[in-house]
C-alpha cells in the first residue's frame, strides 16, 4: 500500500473510533434509562406519591414522607444558596477586573468541585454535632454548600452576557454602579437566572451522599426542621441495599421519580434559554 | 464568603481529626488494618481503592471522552452537534444514586457473568484473582468511567473550540488528512486537555454512593480486578453515621480531609492548565458543570 494509501486509511480508521466513542457512551446511557423506566413504571402508582411506607412484607405503600423531605430540604437549600449565589455572580461579573473577584470565582470552582461526602461531613461537624441531633436543617445547609457554587457561576455567566451598553446607559443617566446593577442588568438576566436556579434545584434533589449523615432518615412523616427527615435519594439508597424484593422495587420507582425531575427541568431549561437566545438575537 | 467557606471547610475538618491525627500519625496511611472494634485505624487500603479505581476510570474513560469531544466538535454534521451535546449531558444529570441502584441490579451481575466465563488460564494471573463476585473493583471502575465521560468530554470540547481555525487550515493545506488535522489540533489544546483529565480525576476521587453501591466494601488492599476492595468516599458513607467513639469518628473525618485536600490539590492543578489555554487564546472557561445553561 502506498504512504498515502495509509495515511487515509488512518485517517478513516480515527473517524470511525470517534463515532465508536460516542456510540459507546451512549449504550450506558439508553440501559440506565431503560432499565429506570421499565423496572420504575412496575410500581410507580397514586399511592406512591400519597402513602407512606408500609412495614416489610407487606406490599404496596409509597414513599410520600421522602417526597415531602426532599422538597423542604430543596427549599432550605435554595433558601439559602440563592441570595448568597446571586451576590457572588453579581460580583464576579461587574467588578470582573479585580483580584478579589478572581479569588471569589476560584472559590467558587473550588467548592463545585469538593467532593458531596466531604460537603457531608462538613455540615455534620458545624450543624449536627453542637446540637447532637441529625435535621432537616443541617440537611439543607449541606445541600445548599453544594448549591452555592452552581448558581454563582450561572449568575456570572448571564450577567457577562448582558450587553455593555445597557450597563453604560444607565450610568449615564447617572444612576450609581449598585443602582445599574440591580434595576437595569439583573432584570434583564433574571430569566436565564431563574432557568439555572431550577436546574442546580434539579441537581441538588439527587444528592445524596451529603443527606447520609446530616438530614439521615425518617420512617414517619416528618415536616420539623429540627428533626431528622427522609428524602428520596437516602430511602432509595436504603431500599436498594436492603434485602427485599418490595423494597428494591420501591427503589425503582423512587429513581424513576428522580429521573424524571432531572429530564423535565433540563427540557424546560434548554427550551427556556433557546427562547433567550433568540430574544436576544432578535434585538 | 466564599473563600471563607472553602477555608472554613479545611480547619473544621482538621479540628475535628485531631485526636486521630495525634494519636496515629503518619502511621495512619500506612497501616491495613482497619478494625473499629479493637480501635485500630489504618486508611491504606481506603486510599488505595480511591487511586486504583479512579485511574482505571480514567483509563477507560479517557479515550472514549475524547472520541465523544473530537466527534462532537470536529467531525459531527452541525444538526446532530446540539442533540449529542444534551445526551451526553443528560449523562452527567443524572444522579449517582440512580447509577448506583442500576450498578447493582444490572451492572454488577453482567459483571459476574463475564468474571465466570473468563477462561482458567487468566484467572491465574493476579490481577484476574478471587472469586467472581461480580461486586469489586471492575464494576466501580466501570460505573465511575461512565460517570466522569461527560465531564471530560465537555471541557475538552470547550477547549478544542478555542484553537483558531487557522491550525487546522494550515494542516490541510499542507496536505493533511482529517486524523492528521485534528492530531495538529489536538496537539495545540494539550495542556487544556490534560486538564480535563485531571478534572475528571478529581470527580472520580470523590465520587461516593455509586462507588459504594458496587464496590463490595471490604478494606483489603488488592490488586485484583475481581476483589470487593473500599474507597475513600465510601467508608465515610458507610459508616459514619454509625461510628461510635470519637476516635472512630475522628479517623473518619481525618479520610475526609485528606480526600477533601488531595481533590484541592487536583482541581486547582487542572483548573490552572485550562486557564493557562485560555489565557492565550479568546475563550471563557465554562463552569464544571456539564449542565449549565449557557
Amino acid at each position: 500500500m502506498t504512504s498515502t494509501g495509509r495515511r487515509k486509511l488512518l485517517s478513516s480508521l480515527f473517524v470511525a473510533f470517534c463515532a465508536g466513542a460516542v456510540v459507546v457512551a451512549l449504550i450506558p446511557l439508553a440501559f440506565v434509562l431503560f432499565f429506570v423506566i421499565s423496572q420504575g413504571i412496575l410500581s410507580l402508582n397514586l399511592a406512591f406519591f400519597s402513602h407512606m411506607p408500609t412495614p416489610v412484607g407487606e406490599s404496596g405503600g409509597g414513599m410520600m414522607n421522602s417526597i415531602v423531605g426532599t422538597l423542604i430540604l430543596s427549599g432550605l437549600a435554595a433558601l439559602m444558596a440563592v441570595p448568597i449565589g446571586v451576590i457572588s455572580g453579581i460580583y464576579m461579573s461587574e467588578y470582573a477586573g479585580s483580584r478579589f473577584a478572581a479569588a471569589v470565582r476560584f472559590a467558587a470552582d473550588t467548592l463545585n468541585g469538593v467532593p458531596s461526602i466531604v460537603i457531608g461531613l462538613f455540615a455534620y461537624v458545624v450543624a449536627v454535632l453542637p446540637f447532637k441531633q441529625f435535621s432537616a436543617l443541617a440537611g439543607g445547609f449541606a445541600l445548599g454548600l453544594m448549591m452555592i457554587p452552581i448558581i454563582a457561576r450561572t449568575t456570572e455567566e448571564l450577567l457577562l452576557l448582558v450587553p455593555g451598553t445597557m450597563r453604560e446607559g444607565a450610568l449615564a443617566l447617572g444612576a450609581t454602579r449598585a443602582r445599574a446593577v440591580f434595576s437595569v442588568v439583573l432584570p434583564a438576566a433574571l430569566p436565564g437566572i431563574v432557568t439555572g436556579v431550577v436546574l442546580a434545584l434539579a441537581r441538588i434533589a439527587g444528592e445524596t451522599a451529603p443527606l447520609l449523615f446530616t438530614a439521615f432518615n425518617n420512617a414517619y412523616f416528618s415536616t420539623s426542621l429540627r428533626q431528622p427527615i427522609s428524602s428520596l435519594t437516602v430511602q432509595v439508597y436504603t431500599y436498594a441495599t436492603g434485602p427485599y424484593e418490595d423494597w428494591h422495587r420501591q427503589a425503582w420507582a423512587g429513581a424513576l421519580v428522580l429521573v424524571s425531575i432531572v429530564l423535565i427541568c433540563s427540557l424546560l431549561a434548554r427550551l427556556a434559554t433557546r427562547r433567550l437566545e433568540r430574544m436576544h438575537a432578535r434585538s | 464568603m466564599l473563600i471563607a467557606l472553602v477555608c472554613g471547610i479545611g480547619v473544621v475538618l482538621a479540628h475535628q481529626s485531631m485526636p486521630s491525627i495525634q494519636k496515629f500519625g503518619m502511621s495512619f496511611w500506612r497501616t491495613e488494618i482497619w478494625d473499629p472494634v479493637s480501635g485500630e485505624f489504618g486508611a491504606l487500603p481506603f486510599i488505595w481503592g480511591t487511586l486504583y479505581s479512579s485511574v482505571l476510570a480514567l483509563l477507560i474513560a479517557t479515550p472514549i471522552a475524547l472520541g465523544i469531544a473530537i466527534f462532537i466538535s470536529e467531525l459531527c454534521p452541525a444538526v446532530l452537534r446540539q442533540p449529542l451535546v444534551f445526551v451526553t449531558e443528560l449523562l452527567a444529570a443524572i444522579p449517582s444514586i440512580v447509577y448506583g441502584l442500576w450498578g447493582i441490579f444490572v451492572l454488577v451481575p453482567a459483571v459476574r457473568t463475564v468474571e465466570r466465563a473468563l477462561p482458567d488460564s487468566l484467572r491465574r494471573l493476579p490481577i484476574f484473582s478471587g472469586p467472581p463476585l461480580g461486586l469489586g473493583m471492575l464494576s466501580a471502575a466501570l460505573i465511575l468511567a461512565i460517570m466522569v465521560i461527560p465531564f471530560i468530554s465537555s471541557i475538552s470540547r470547550e477547549v478544542l473550540k478555542s484553537v483558531p481555525p487557522a491550525q487546522r487550515e494550515g494542516a490541510y493545506a499542507l496536505g493533511a488528512t482529517r486524523f492528521e488535522a485534528i492530531r495538529a489540533a489536538v496537539f495545540y489544546a494539550r495542556t487544556g486537555i490534560i486538564g480535563a483529565v485531571m478534572l475528571g480525576f478529581g470527580r472520580a476521587l470523590g465520587e461516593t454512593m455509586a462507588v459504594t453501591m458496587v464496590i463490595g466494601n471490604n478494606p483489603k488492599v488488592s490488586l485484583s480486578l475481581f476483589a470487593p476492595q473500599y474507597t475513600m468516599a465510601a467508608v465515610v458513607a458507610n459508616e459514619f453515621a454509625e461510628a461510635a467513639g470519637e476516635l472512630y469518628l475522628s479517623a473518619l473525618v481525618e479520610i475526609g480531609l485528606v480526600l477533601f485536600i488531595i481533590t484541592l490539590i487536583i482541581n486547582s492543578l487542572s483548573r490552572l492548565l485550562i486557564w493557562s489555554m485560555a489565557r492565550s487564546e479568546t475563550f471563557t472557561p465554562e463552569p464544571v458543570e456539564a449542565e449549565a445553561p449557557a
